[in-house]
């Protein structure tokens, strides 16, 4: 059973010629099969943890430990880390013209697999999943994320991660900027992977409404830049109704 | 109207990105056109049409010091049946009919070169093989003069092939006859030190087709000249360039097209890579709306990726409109970088760097390989571009 573990992270970044501790310690243990939420406000760090785990360059990782399946993650570059199972739907997915959509989804898939696809089941495969996220056929031959709308982001993204069945997929406020329409194919989507009960979750979000079709297991706070609560599904009830003014508040964000 | 667009994408970089300063058509030149040398002053490096070059590395084709050697280049034609392959003496009254040089240097080839080659395709043929034209380097110094003519209704693909290393002016005159369509393909695929500077002149008749693509990849100093002009309404002009500028190349592509002619059409799309260490590419595109050119549309563009920190681009779309009456005029320059989001989320995605960086650069220039439509040659260049991707990796 695929098991990512967060232990003491630690994580700074330069900005303005000054180095800012972002992450000050987070501890997180996500299972195959089980789906955690992030919950925090603007500038708690939730974003800087995502792009920590997936190896963005920009962030320095300063103490704590990553493991997935044992195996330190934070040894291998971005790619290692994806061909390990680490897979992370962004917020703001990166515009990479002259290269195509199937052109993108079959060198990654090749790479994440370790052979190229067999084409005639490959081809099926993606139509059939673009078609369950109401993804028109022509979208493949565009370039990626080339003149996307908001929402065709991020149903590129989890095209990707129904595609490349991760063992833990991170999925950055992947409902940020839908509308319910969108919000609801895409967490369908989401909600396909999950069933395969092969993957690991971790949900990060300012908003309660995804929770609505992502049903979670654990829900964690997170406020200056480490989780200071956690629990079940009743925690995001309780952010529903009372807001993350409580953890600002007591001085714990930044 | 005009369009002037541009966007640096991505953070800064080493190189500079310049765009469309406040010079036009008619400015740009400090001497009228002429066939003869003495009627060109030497550059200093100042002038409009030289600001970008750097002079010393023209081995003294600019100021009347190189001298031809015999063992400059070995031209070789490869024709199909049906064409003549003519080599002919300067007084040839064939030559020189699609335009007149406009710099130092084309002055300085026309004036010295003492035989041109002349390759015509006779009224309604059309070849289905292509004509191949080897321009081969032997290291000395030389001048040269080609002739390329399609009377009416001829149709024809011309390869001019460059390789070697060499000191070389050289012009070319493509001369379309009524309803001709000519695709040429001229590739500079030269050795390290060689040094090209050239002017190609396309006179496009009535409701012809020229259709031409500029591949530049190798030498130390690289300066070609297309132009383009209408002898007849309803022609069609489509200019495509690439080049792979590597550390210490300058490449420069300075383009007019004259539409001089009621009711044509130009289109123009170049797209450059750089990378490493002083790599200079340079992009002059003029297009000139004549008044009497009504019912003119044209569009051009150039894009350029910058690979690595170091190099550096000069792009300047340039264009002038003397009439209102036109369907059509546009322009556009970007000039971005292969940047670390791109790469990070290819990487994000399993995707090694090497391969990531592969992707980007062969999207880039597919769209444009993938028009030439000579098999062999689409595949030599895609090969190309792996070579050089392959160096900047190592």
């Amino acid at each position: 059973m695929a098991t990512l573990e967060i232990r003491d992270l630690h994580v700074t970044v330069e900005a303005d010629n000054a180095t800012k501790e972002i992450l000050k310690g987070v501890d997180l243990t996500v299972k195959q099969g089980e789906t955690h939420a992030i919950m925090g406000p603007n500038g708690s760090g939730k974003s800087t943890l995502a792009y920590s785990l997936a190896g963005h360059p920009k962030y320095t990782i300063t103490g704590g430990t990553v493991t997935l399946d044992g195996e330190d993650v934070l040894e291998m570059s971005v790619d290692e880390r994806a061909r390990a199972g680490l897979f992370l739907a962004m917020q703001y997915p990166v515009e990479v013209p002259g290269v195509s959509v199937s052109n993108f989804l079959r060198t990654s898939a090749t790479a994440i697999r370790g052979e190229a696809p067999k084409l005639r089941t490959w081809v099926k495969e993606v139509k059939e999943t673009m078609e369950r996220l109401n993804m028109d056929p022509s979208f493949a031959e565009r370039n990626v994320n080339e003149g996307f709308s908001g929402g065709e982001k991020k149903r590129h993204e989890i095209l990707q991660l129904e595609l490349l069945k991760p063992k833990v997929a991170i999925l950055d406020e992947t409902d940020s900027g839908l509308d319910v329409d969108a919000l609801r194919i895409v967490s369908e989507g989401v909600n396909r992977v999950r069933e395969t009960g092969e993957v690991g979750t971790l949900l990060i979000t300012h908003y309660t409404r995804i929770l609505r079709y992502i049903k979670p297991d654990h829900v964690h706070v997170f406020a200056g830049g480490r989780i200071v609560e956690s629990g079940g599904p009743e925690l995001a009830d309780k952010l529903e109704n009372e807001g993350y003014e409580a953890y600002v508040k007591g001085g714990a964000s930044a | 109207m005009a369009e002037a667009q541009n966007y640096p994408v991505g953070s800064t970089t080493a190189g500079q990105i310049a765009v469309a300063a406040e010079s036009t058509v008619a400015t740009r030149m400090s001497a009228p056109p002429s066939f003869d040398v003495a009627d060109f002053p030497v550059p200093h490096g100042r002038e409009e049409e030289w600001r970008f070059t750097p002079l010393e590395r023209l081995r003294g084709l600019h100021d009347g010091t190189a001298v031809a050697t015999g063992d400059g280049v070995k031209v070789d034609v490869q024709a199909p049946e049906g064409v003549t392959v003519e080599t002919v003496g300067r007084d040839d009254a064939r030559i020189g009919r699609a335009g007149t040089p406009v710099d130092r240097v084309a002055a300085q080839a026309y004036s010295s070169f003492e035989k041109a080659g002349v390759v015509t395709v006779p009224k309604e043929t059309v070849l289905t093989e292509p004509i191949r034209i080897a321009v081969h380097g032997e290291g000395g110094v030389a001048y040269g003069h080609q002739v390329i003519e399609l009377e009416a209704f001829a149709e024809a693909v011309v390869v001019i092939d460059h390789t070697g290393d060499a000191v070389l002016a050289a012009n070319v005159d493509y001369v379309l006859g009524d309803g001709a369509k000519l695709t040429v393909v001229s590739v500079q695929d030269w050795d390290d030190k060689a040094v090209h500077v050239g002017q190609h002149n396309a006179l496009i008749g009535r409701d012809a087709t020229f259709k031409s693509f500029v591949v530049t990849f190798g030498g130390d100093l690289v300066r070609l000249h297309p132009r383009v002009a209408y002898a007849g309404t309803g022609g069609e002009a489509e200019l495509f360039g690439l080049y792979f500028t590597d550390s210490g190349q300058h490449q420069e592509h300075r383009l007019l097209v004259d539409h001089n002619t009621p009711h044509c059409k130009s289109n123009v799309m170049y797209k450059g890579a750089l990378q490493g260490e002083s790599a200079h590419a340079v992009w002059i595109g003029d297009v000139l709306i004549e008044a009497k050119a009504e019912g003119t549309d044209t569009y051009e563009m150039n894009r350029n990726l910058v690979l690595t920190d170091g190099a550096r681009v000069d792009s300047v779309p340039n264009l002038e409109i003397e009439t209102g009456e036109i369907v059509g005029a546009g322009h556009a320059s970007a000039t971005g970088r292969f940047d670390d989001e791109q790469l990070f989320y290819l990487m994000a995605r399993g995707i090694p760097e090497h391969e990531a960086r592969r992707l980007v650069v062969r999207g880039f220039f597919a769209e444009l390989v993938q028009q030439i439509g000579v098999a062999d040659i689409e595949e030599r260049l895609l090969a190309k571009i792996e070579e050089e991707l392959e160096a900047s990796v190592a």
